[in-house]
């Protein structure tokens, strides 16, 4: 029996700019179960940041429900959000984002070191989380010593220390040479097939949305088109 | 939590050691402004050494009494020109003030003094034996007249060292000497160990004590037989001082029958008052410096919170990256709080570090006292902490505000 990890109904965005009201998301409603790997598509403008920022925590509809894992996020302080991150959400952005000048151990224990996990903990993990993307050996790599590639899988370990039950990948492959995209999505798709962890991804190459499972198109601030593009594969029993 | 802070601390030390440059001319104005403190405090108790020295030397508990004005109206003259002090109220006082381990009198005129073919004008002062105890001269050579010498006015002298050096050749042993005052002959029986410079800056080494007797028989001329120039009194114990002026005001106004309304006909002077003059020229001191040291500190803090600031705003998306992995605000706080408290405190340490060597060089180089006090170091460092934790707030709490949508935005 699948739980909904994610519960959308009726979500509304609205900023204000200037006097103008910008409706990013109109009544957008969507339900994506533990284990899926859906892409998210969409043209600039479309909606498709401001769904990935609220279902990221890191913004609340202005209107309408989300329940992560069974939760109301919308009623949130910012650092029940902040919480909610740390212990549910890994990010993997398009610019990669690491911290310069920093290694890409450090770099992978960032999620760690708020969780007040002491110093030996934090490392055993990160280099695990590292080992996980194929990065054994360049724990002490500056992100200039790295290629995008290697950056990107950093960035990837770094979601993934803390096991998080969500990845958020917005556009991981746009800054990525076709092979890095490759390796990248190659990684992704294990992640999700071996691990059961959901990934729900941004992106507007059609060869990159192809490794998703079901492939959601946004316009408008909703839901254009919600297709299944691939039979799910079955999660693994086993839990590492 | 305690691993957090340390990480951040350790975070915070390696972002300064990039930026070496620009931490170095952030830290300047704490560094300069506590040298500057550090430094002049030092030289500043350095000099009040000397200067509570100086009073020591005056004698110990020591209570001066000077004759007042001649008349309160009409042409007035100066400090102790009247006659108003006599032998006798200094006898008296002793008798009746338990207090008052003792009391002297004394006369001063300057005058010309020659030995051979030398000359020197100098204060001659005549004195009761007891006057020299109470002001806590000693000797070098010879020693002191005794109450033989006073009554029956003997021509004897005590010279101090500026007298020795001016009159004598070096070297030449005045004690036995027959020096000439005003013509009338005087053998040396003692000189006098040298005091240096008074509070008031005059040179107290230039000085001849000869008895009170001899003085005022011999030498002076007085008309008023049996008036002193001052009195003195000394107690044991230097919290007795102001209990016992009050006696001595109290006996002196009945001895010399001034009514309740009338001003007294004298001043008295402990070396506590004297000591009040000087703590009020230090504390005016200690005022300007902390004057000085607020605004450079000031200087410093708006510096640290310039720089931080900037840094927030290079720091935008490394902020949005931190938040969006679960950095709560009071994490982006304590980040920033923790980078201004280790810019300021290794700005303070360098800041003591600079402010000592410069008075150790002042000491060196222009040869002045300095005191360095614990104190101060340990205030200092203190001030620059909370300079730190002031003036990174601001910055701090803007970095902790940012949105993290926008932040990692942010280009």
């Amino acid at each position: 029996m699948m739980s909904a990890l994610i519960q959308c109904e009726d979500v509304w965005k609205i900023y204000r700019v200037g006097d103008v009201e910008v409706q990013a998301l109109r009544g957008l409603s969507v339900t994506i179960q533990q284990g899926e790997f859906v892409a998210i598509m969409g043209s600039s403008g479309s909606g498709k940041s401001t769904l990935m920022n609220i279902l990221g925590c890191l913004d609340q509809p202005t209107k309408g429900r989300y329940r992560l894992n069974g939760i109301e996020v919308g009623n949130l302080k910012p650092d029940q959000l902040a919480g909610i991150r740390n212990q549910q959400i890994g990010f993997v952005f398009q610019s990669f984002n690491l911290i310069p000048r920093t290694s890409a151990l450090e770099n992978a224990q960032l999620p760690l070191f708020y969780r007040g996990l002491s110093l030996k903990e934090q490392r055993a993990q990160a280099t695990a989380a590292l080992g996980r993307v194929g990065l054994q050996g360049r724990e002490h790599h500056y992100p200039t010593q790295l290629s995008g590639g290697q950056q990107q899988r950093v960035a990837i370990a770094r979601a993934l220390v803390t096991l998080p039950s969500l990845l958020l990948a917005d556009e991981p492959t746009g800054n990525l040479d076709t092979q890095s995209s490759q390796e990248i999505m190659k990684i992704l798709e294990t992640l999700n097939r071996d691990e059961g962890i959901t990934i729900i991804l941004v992106t507007h190459e059609i060869n990159i949305a192809a490794y998703a499972s079901r492939e959601i198109m946004i316009k408008d601030g909703q839901v254009l088109s919600d297709r299944v593009t691939k039979a799910r594969p079955t999660p693994s029993p086993v839990e590492a | 939590m305690s691993a957090f802070v340390w990480l951040t601390i350790l975070t915070a030390l390696r972002i300064l050691a990039r930026n070496r440059m620009r931490a170095g001319l952030t830290m300047l104005g704490i560094v300069i402004g506590v040298a500057v403190v550090i430094a002049m405090v030092s030289i500043g108790e350095g000099a009040k050494r000397a200067v509570q020295a100086q009073i020591a030397s005056m004698g110990t508990n020591v209570i001066v009494i000077f004759p007042g004005v001649t008349s309160a109206s009409g042409v007035r003259g100066s400090q102790g020109s009247a006659v108003t002090l006599t032998v006798s109220d200094a006898l008296d006082l002793k008798k009746r003030i338990p207090l008052l381990a003792d009391t002297g009198w004394a006369k001063r005129d300057v005058m010309q003094i020659v030995y051979g073919n030398r000359n020197w004008n100098g204060p001659i002062n005549g004195i009761s034996p007891s006057y020299l105890t109470i002001r806590d001269w000693s000797f070098t050579s010879g020693g002191p007249f005794t109450q033989t010498d006073l009554d029956s006015a003997a021509r004897v002298a005590l010279i101090g060292q500026t007298i020795v050096g001016n009159l004598f050749e070096p070297g030449e042993e005045p004690v036995g000497a027959v020096i000439r005052i005003k013509n009338v002959p005087f053998r040396v029986i003692g000189v006098l160990s040298p005091k240096g410079q008074s509070a008031q800056g005059s040179d107290q080494d230039d000085v001849i004590f000869i008895p009170f007797s001899t003085a005022e028989r011999k030498v002076f001329g007085t008309s008023f037989i049996g008036s002193v120039g001052a009195m003195f009194g000394s107690t044991d114990q230097v919290e007795d001082l102001p209990m016992a002026a009050e006696q001595i005001r109290e006996v002196l106004r009945a001895r010399h029958r001034i009514q309740t309304e009338q001003d007294d006909d004298f001043t008295i002077r402990t070396q506590v008052d004297i000591g009040k003059v000087q703590e009020g020229t230090s504390e005016t001191l200690t005022m300007m410096l902390f004057a000085i040291a607020s605004v450079s500190l000031l200087v410093g803090g708006i510096g640290i919170m310039n720089i931080l600031l900037v840094s927030v705003t290079e720091r935008t998306r490394e902020i949005g990256v931190r938040m969006a992995v679960g950095a709560k605000r009071r994490h982006i706080v304590m980040q920033f709080l923790i980078e201004a408290m280790t810019l300021s405190l290794v700005g303070g340490v360098l800041g003591i570090a600079l402010g000592i060597t410069g008075a150790k060089l002042t000491t060196l180089i222009a040869g002045w006292p300095t005191i360095i006090s614990g104190n101060v170091i340990i205030l200092a460092f203190f001030f620059s902490l909370v300079v730190g934790l002031f003036f990174g707030l601001y910055p701090a709490n803007k970095a902790a505000r940012l949105n993290p949508i926008e932040a990692l935005r942010y280009e």
